[in-house]
């Protein structure tokens, strides 16, 4: 009988391993929302005695508002199973929606079908350039993804400013209004486009070999390179799908709003990255899911809704998103701990 | 069985890096179903060696035949495509994959689904991961074949490695370091395999330092000193001593 294991470790594998607390830490982000739909919806009933779940406005306003960090989460999320970050989505996302009002806007006289589409098309490509550019920088040129990513943070910025000489840039579309603001079966178009989106990110990461390439690149780099995955072109890749993703939140941006500005992902960059470690990935790379993304971003923007519905002072909303994503990261930690040993190098 | 020409022969390989010389002018043989161990201090070359056999370098000078054809590798993909499977010590295994993934890992077997999207196939990937710690007699609970490899012991680990490399019916096995960061009795457990893999007609190189795992598997003991060959000669006739005084000159 081959009997690998030695006694030892394997006592030290299953002491550290309580399954229900194994458990409780991969589901929290679960716990946490149920629990924080409870909270708001008890305030809701007790101080206006009305429902904050079972309501169709709240539930719409809570939809859009978690759509774009969500959108910018989803590559952020590709990004940093592979060990990667991406800072660079919020102002890729302000250029992508500038570039789309003004196509469409020097597109005035035309069919205003066709002048959408090309704002889209025009506007989406641009947005794949900074992308193309990070990947680059950081699978070919070694640049750290922080790094690289944080230059063009301040590029996209500043070109997103200088396209849209320097204010907002508004168009008068009818489709894209209709884009923006229609509803296709009661639900916002922008929240169909953004459940769509992440039904193809969902599939393309848990059941495609790039998925599973993206988990081994941020598990172990150096056995990815030796397994012959081409980590150079796959983390190229990866900063490609994260500004697209930024560029579809851009899109969606200048429709909702019928004006493109640059500044339209700023305050979304901390909260995309939020999204994501608190649906359970881990900065180190190796881990995290889409769910987990998607659960991560309305956990925040129902903490974000839920404390103006229930008339907190909106300042309170920074301090409350803060101490979920220090305790995620916490959690996180004490999940390695519970799950054995420590990470090895990349 | 000794074919005509051997598994493996290497002529005069020689590589630089700038300039540093890190191996001047090595050549051997090996044949299937034989053991070769690479022994020298630190700098002395083996991993450069090893790496060019595997396809990660690319050497200055020098050509390997791999069954007789000259290889030119140029990535570790071509060589594994060929039957040259590596393990490396540290670097095997995505910590955070499951058995099967790392199996299968840059290889995944992929299904359709619904007719249409390709999906990798996971079911598929633990069967034969099972399959082959079975015919290897690695004993894995197979509750831990659905968990990250990061559960699993060192010497279950290095089982996986080594698997993965069965399944891919590597011709050609190079190890490097493959008992280093085992206990006793892993390690005892490794040479067995590696026993069992040379019974099976797989030719093995491995490196290593520790003198006693080189006496117990290797048939026979190639010695680099400073990127040059000091030495070749059957375990029968090598002592400890030598192969000490080999790999530190004098």
């Amino acid at each position: 009988m081959a009997q690998l294991r030695t006694s030892r470790a394997l006592h030290e594998q299953e002491a550290a391993r309580h399954p229900v607390l194994v458990f409780l830490a991969a589901a929290w982000p679960w716990f946490f929302l149920f629990l924080l739909l409870v909270f708001f919806e008890t305030w809701a009933r007790l101080a206006y005695g009305v429902s904050f779940v079972f309501n169709g406005f709240n539930a719409q306003s809570i939809a859009l508002f978690a759509a774009a960090p969500l959108l910018l989460g989803l590559g952020q999320t590709f990004v940093i199973i592979a060990g990667g970050i991406d800072l660079s989505v919020g102002f890729v996302m302000g250029l992508a929606a500038v570039i789309m009002a003004r196509v469409m806007q020097s597109l005035a006289g035309v069919d205003p079908g066709l002048a959408l589409a090309a704002g889209i098309l025009v506007a989406f490509l641009v947005s794949l350039i900074p992308g193309w550019i990070n990947g680059t920088l950081v699978s070919r040129l070694r640049v750290p993804a922080f790094i690289g990513t944080l230059g063009m943070y301040g590029v996209a910025r500043g070109t997103g400013f200088l396209a849209a000489g320097g204010t907002t840039v508004p168009v008068n579309n009818p489709w894209l209004f209709e884009m923006g603001n229609g509803k296709l079966l009661g639900v916002p178009i922008p929240v169909v486009i953004t459940i769509l989106v992440v039904i193809a990110m969902h599939y393309v990461l848990s059941q495609t070999r790039f998925g599973q390439h993206t988990y081994a690149i941020g598990g172990n780099r150096a056995a990815a390179l030796r397994a012959g995955i081409n980590v150079r072109r796959h983390t190229l890749l990866l900063y490609v799908i994260s500004a697209g993703c930024a560029g579809i939140a851009g899109l969606l941006y200048t429709a909702r709003f019928s004006a493109g500005a640059a500044q339209a992902g700023e305050p979304l960059l901390l909260d995309s990255i939020a999204a994501v470690v608190i649906g359970g990935a881990s900065l180190f790379g190796g881990s995290g899911t889409i769910i987990g993304t998607v659960i991560g971003a309305l956990i925040i923007a129902i903490i974000q809704y839920g404390l103006v519905f229930i008339d907190v002072e909106p300042f309170w909303q920074f301090v409350a998103v803060g101490i979920v994503i220090i305790v995620s990261v916490l959690i996180d930690q004490s999940r390695e701990r519970l799950t054995g040993e420590a990470k090895d190098e990349g | 069985m000794k074919a005509e020409v051997p598994l493996l022969r290497c002529r005069g390989i020689g590589k630089r890096f700038g300039g540093v010389r890190a191996l001047e002018d090595v050549g051997f043989d090996l044949d299937r179903g034989e053991v070769l161990a690479l022994a020298g201090d630190n700098g002395a070359g083996k991993s450069t060696l090893i790496k060019i056999i595997s396809g990660v370098y690319h050497a200055d000078e020098g050509e390997v035949l791999f069954d007789g054809a000259r290889m030119e590798f140029d990535n570790p993909r071509a060589a594994r495509d060929a039957g040259i499977e590596t393990i490396y010590q540290d670097l095997a295994l995505a910590d955070n994959l499951d058995v099967g993934a790392n199996v299968f890992l840059g290889r995944e077997p992929e299904t359709r689904f619904l007719g249409l999207l390709p999906r990798v196939d996971r079911r598929r990937m633990r069967a034969a991961a099972h399959e082959v710690l079975e015919t290897l007699e690695i004993d894995i609970p197979p509750s831990k074949l659905t968990e990250p490899v990061r559960n699993l012991s060192g010497g279950q680990r290095q089982a996986v490695a080594i698997g993965r490399a069965i399944f891919w019916k590597a011709r050609l096995l190079i190890m490097d370091e493959p008992t280093a960061a085992l206990g006793v009795p892993e390690q005892r457990k490794v040479r067995e395999l590696v026993h069992r893999l040379r019974a099976q007609g797989v030719a093995i190189i491995f490196i290593s330092h520790n003198l006693q795992d080189i006496m117990a598997v290797a048939d026979r003991i190639l010695v680099l000193r400073r990127g040059r060959k000091v030495g070749e000669l059957p375990r029968a006739e090598a002592t400890g001593d030598e192969i000490v005084r080999l790999m530190v000159g004098g």
